[in-house]
């Protein structure tokens, strides 16, 4: 399968990358590790005019610890996360969620903000941005601006990106210490996820969906259950309640609801909720 | 880019991939196309040292990059340590797997020199085998990992 035909743009910054989207419109889209744009291409479910590759724009690769916070740049990949050792130490759920993101080879490749700007709800990064609470800094023609997760994810596969801008930072309080827990439920190791959670109990409890509609989605009814005093057992219940799963090849509505019920129910336990 | 240590300058367009690449336009076909959606591995490679499937990268995002193949493992005619592990542990039934499989090897050894077989296991999660030879794959990469410089694939310290 190969990919309709495009124009290639290299950009050094992220700054000469809004300037290339901001001159080239709509028809551009930014190319970081491909690994969810360039499977989309060889589809034609994407033929983009003008891709802009901001691979080699190195300054966005970073893992910095900044207050409260760990501050990683969009272009970092999943293998630099799974092995970080700030990670592995404030945000271990990051750590283990990116270690399980497709197999050895795609982590060598994808990034963060790849996979957090593709909002596809089948993922597992933008779930653990939502569950952990982070924001999201974005650069576009008029400077930054900041978007927390819980308002980032606004449909299928669309984001409150503009076609100008470009997410450059996840920012994520540190949750050093806290009680967390991922999990994947797949049949095959390398595969998305056929539903997932991600959790974390730090105070209080965060946990999100992968799989579970049409966007990344907050368990809200679970958390509110949990803080109106409900256990872990009852408050699990609650994993699917307003929601409308897909149905495809591996899973029934129906399934992915009890999968929600059993995998939230687990991830409270593990989290300690 | 560099590819096997030797330095390749082409015009492509942009949307080649860079299995076809090194397959059509540096003619070394031993690196092989097989699900062409980033699930099998078989066209696994190393791009700056880790690896990699180039079915979903473009050449033109190798550009300047080096890259190993299958080809770039043995040398003055001695097998690559994984190659002949392989070779010795019977780990390749078809074969079509077996480049992308290797390449995929070589990295893991990289990345965990001494891995345990569960690590191995999962370190192949992204290379599949479809007359499901795992199990002699498996032995044959903890053999390799005994030997000294399996890990490496730079030229001249096989």
């Amino acid at each position: 399968m190969i990919p309709a035909s495009f124009d290639y743009k290299r950009a050094s910054s992220a700054a000469e990358a809004v300037s290339l989207l901001a001159e080239l419109g709509e028809d551009a889209k930014l190319l970081a590790g491909g690994h969810s744009l360039l499977p989309l291409m060889k589809l034609r479910l994407a033929s983009p005019a003008v891709l802009i590759d901001i691979g080699r724009v190195r300054d966005l690769s970073y893992i910095r610890e900044d207050g409260a916070d760990i501050a990683i740049g969009a272009l970092t990949r999943h293998r630099d996360l799974e092995t970080s050792g700030v990670v592995a130490q404030h945000l271990p759920l990051l750590a283990r969620a990116a270690s399980q993101v497709g197999d050895p080879q795609v982590r060598h490749r994808g990034t963060i903000g790849g996979s957090i700007s593709h909002g596809d709800p089948a993922s597992d990064l933008p779930a653990v941005a939502l569950a952990l609470g982070a924001t999201f800094g974005i650069l576009g023609p008029n400077g930054t601006r900041t978007v927390p997760a819980t308002e980032f994810f606004t449909g299928f596969l669309e984001t409150a990106l503009a076609p100008d801008e470009m997410l450059t930072e996840i920012r994520v309080p540190k949750a050093t210490g806290a009680g967390w827990s991922f999990q994947k439920f797949n049949r095959r190791a390398q595969d998305w996820a056929i539903v997932g959670v991600a959790a974390v109990h730090n105070g209080r409890t965060g946990i999100a969906l992968v799989n579970m509609g049409s966007t990344p989605l907050r368990a809200t009814a679970v958390e509110q259950a949990l803080a109106s005093g409900a256990s872990a057992a009852d408050a699990a219940q609650h994993a699917a309640d307003g929601l409308e799963p897909p149905a495809d090849l591996n899973a029934s509505p129906e399934f992915r609801v009890h999968l929600a019920q059993v995998l939230v129910r687990r991830a409270l336990e593990e989290a300690g909720a | 880019m560099t590819v096997n240590g030797t330095r390749q300058e082409h015009d492509v367009e942009p949307r080649l991939l860079l299995v076809h690449y090194l397959r059509e336009v540096v003619g070394l076909t031993g690196t092989n196309v097989g699900c062409d959606t980033s699930s099998c591995g078989a066209c696994t490679i190393h791009l700056d040292g880790e690896s990699v499937k180039s079915c979903t990268v473009l050449a033109v995002q190798a550009d300047g990059a080096e890259l190993t193949t299958i080809e770039g493992l043995a040398h003055d005619g001695q097998l690559h340590p994984m190659q002949e592990a392989f070779r010795q542990n019977h780990a390749l039934q078809c074969g079509y797997c077996t480049p992308g499989m290797v390449m995929a090897a070589v990295g893991l050894l990289n990345e965990h020199p001494d891995p345990t077989e569960a690590e191995v296991r999962e370190g192949l999660e992204g290379n599949l085998c479809r007359c499901t030879g795992y199990h002699n794959i498996v032995k044959a990469i903890l053999a390799a990992a005994r030997q000294p410089a399996a890990a490496s694939a730079s030229r001249g310290d096989a």
